[in-house]
């Protein structure tokens, strides 16, 4: 029965690239990067045409490479699985959840679900909102009370860990300053006797950057991100105030005013892309050169399909040329060591340098939490107030049970489609949140930017590999 | 290693892993029902072969029970990939190479596969 069992070697699974004249093999499920030399690149190359076993391997090869170099490269490739033989079966994705009791890094405090701009396209009130803001019983606003317990509950799922991240988020998180400053406070009270350091950041649309808040910012050494959408015509396209009028000109000035008083931490600005507002290497270069911002990141609206901001085809391709403009000038100003900041490539490239393979596409419902301005613990702060994604609450604890059960049903291996596509380590299915609004299903991997996800690793990939060959001491600033 | 050179921090481990003595490495592999040591030397028989203890299925190749009934699926690509065992399944080297492109994993996707008409 097994005289067939010669050993024939085939491709496993692994995604080849060129940069800057060298190949390099991104390894699947490993996420490890090799470069290949010169016999190795070409063992794999053959085997493009289908298995077939050593003897033959050495013998259309050791030609140019002699007998010995190909046959060690083989060992090598099969060593880390790059090769193996014929028959092996494919890999299955491991289904391991993590340990009970794993601790929360990052708690996301929705301090109020009110928001004094009308963006068309706001996730929160907007067409695809999944919680009801307007009849929904939750406060509009957390109290000092709930934040306190927040911030207990942040500590307590902390275990170990010597830091905890909070992040104050909203509706706009300007407009509960009050519970803001004393739940600050309270928290670095707490860290002090705790023996935890504690990192602070928050999310707002600039409009409440009054001199008090920038002065407490600053002081208080809080990470501030602001969610803006580029130069006038993009900013004001979407975002606006509930009478239509643009908030560019009224947010600008405080900006400046954030970033010349707020020089301790760097602050980003976060932008929404959508068909309107699609010139990225625009925005960027505004956001970064003209107004000053340290880091630039840019992320797709989330909605559902036909809205009349909802990229479509043309737009993702478009998208994608000016990410991939935009990456190169990352890799120019990476080779001379300079910063760049465009944090999309920045953030992909750390995973990539770590390699990271995901079980789950991001840490929400797992090391980070949103919880609600009536203190439900949510997935991640897009689900805070969701009655249908809470996993407990910072009064009652964590529900456990609920959340294993979250986590079993949304771990990778059991996204079939994805168990085939070479982006899976870094992706892992994509955003909860956008699978939700799109499919109304969480655990749905978000299949309508596939293609677009694989292009935007293949250059993160490239960038990666031509910093690796030439100034591939830039990549250890993502070891830290 | 000569040939591949560890670019990111994983490759660097997987490197290390690779290069450390085969006893430190838990090599154990998965079979159908049952998992147990690998044998380095032998033939890959799965489990619930009927070849193995012709007339057959009495017990499995373990010599236990457990293995004895096999998903249909898993005759699919065990008998007739890893045995060549004629099952009757379409010709994946010349005429429907892309026949199992669906099926990512044989128990979960197995409905994917299509018919194939000449």
């Amino acid at each position: 029965m097994n005289a067939g069992q010669t050993a024939l070697l085939a491709q496993r699974e692994f995604h080849p690239f060129e940069a800057g004249g060298e190949t390099f093999v991104y390894l699947v499920p490993s996420a490890a990067v090799f470069h290949l030399d010169d016999p190795s690149r070409a063992v794999l190359q053959a085997l493009d045409q289908g298995p077939t076993d050593e003897h033959g391997l050495v013998a259309s090869l050791e030609g140019p490479f002699g007998a010995s170099a190909v046959r060690s490269s083989i060992a090598e490739l099969t060593r880390v699985q790059a090769i193996g033989p014929a028959t092996a079966p494919k890999d299955v994705v491991p289904r391991v959840l993590p340990q009970a009791g794993f601790p929360l890094t990052t708690m996301v405090l929705n301090v109020t679900n009110k928001c004094n701009l009308a963006c068309t396209y706001c996730y929160e009130y907007g067409e695809d909102k999944i919680v009801d803001t307007t009849c929904d019983t939750a406060p509009a606003y957390m109290s000092e009370e709930t934040a306190r317990q927040s911030v207990d509950f942040m500590f307590d799922q902390s275990g170990p860990l010597p830091m905890a991240h909070l992040t104050f988020f909203g509706g706009e998180t300007l407009l509960n300053f009050k519970v803001l400053k004393k739940t600050l406070a309270y928290a670095r009270e707490r860290a002090t006797a705790l023996g935890k350091e504690l990192d602070v950041s928050l999310t707002t649309n600039a409009t409440l950057l009054r001199e008090e808040v920038i002065e407490w910012l600053a002081d208080n050494d809080v990470g501030v991100t602001i969610s803006i959408d580029g130069p006038k015509e993009t900013q004001d396209k979407f975002r606006v105030f509930k009478n239509g009028m643009g908030t560019y000109e009224y947010v600008l000035p405080k900006i400046k005013q954030l970033l010349e008083r707020h020089r301790s931490r760097p602050i980003g600005a976060r932008v929404t892309l959508t068909r309107q507002t699609l010139d990225a290497t625009r925005i960027f270069h505004h956001l970064r050169n003209e107004v000053g911002f340290w880091e630039v990141g840019f992320a797709p609206v989330t909605t559902a399909d036909g809205r009349g901001y909802a990229i479509e085809d043309t737009g993702f391709d478009q998208m994608l040329g000016q990410f991939e403009e935009l990456a190169q000038e990352f890799l120019e100003y990476a080779v001379e060591d300079r910063h760049h900041g465009f944090s999309n490539v920045r953030d992909t490239l750390e995973e990539i340098h770590k390699g990271v393979s995901k079980a789950f596409p991001c840490g929400a419902g797992l090391g980070l939490m949103g919880v609600a301005t009536d203190g439900d613990v949510a997935l991640c702060h897009r689900f805070a107030g969701s009655d249908d994604h809470s996993v407990g609450s910072v009064q009652h604890g964590l529900d456990r049970q609920r959340q294993f059960e979250f986590l079993g049903k949304h771990h990778v291996a059991n996204k079939t489609d994805c168990n085939s596509c070479w982006a899976r380590p870094l992706c892992a299915g994509g955003c909860y949140h956008e699978a939700h609004v799109r499919y109304g299903d969480t655990g749905k991997a978000n299949l309508h930017y596939c293609d677009w996800i694989r292009s935007w690793t293949d250059t993160c990939l490239k960038v990666y590999g031509e910093i690796a060959v030439r100034n591939p001491a830039f990549l250890k600033k993502f070891e830290a | 290693m000569e040939h591949l050179r560890a670019i990111n921090q994983k490759a660097d481990r997987v490197r290390a892993y690779t290069e450390a003595p085969s006893t430190e490495i838990d090599a154990l592999d998965v079979e159908a029902l049952e998992s147990r040591p690998p044998d380095p030397a032998g033939p890959h028989i799965p489990l619930g072969c009927s070849l193995v203890f012709a007339p057959g299925w009495e017990v499995d190749s373990s010599g236990g029970t457990a293995g004895l009934c096999q998903p249909v699926e898993r005759d699919l690509f065990d008998c007739h990939l890893a045995c060549f065992w004629p099952a009757q399944v379409p010709d994946q080297l010349n005429h429907a190479p892309d026949w199992t492109g669906k099926c990512a994993a044989a128990q979960k996707d197995w409905r994917k596969i299509d018919l194939v008409f000449p």
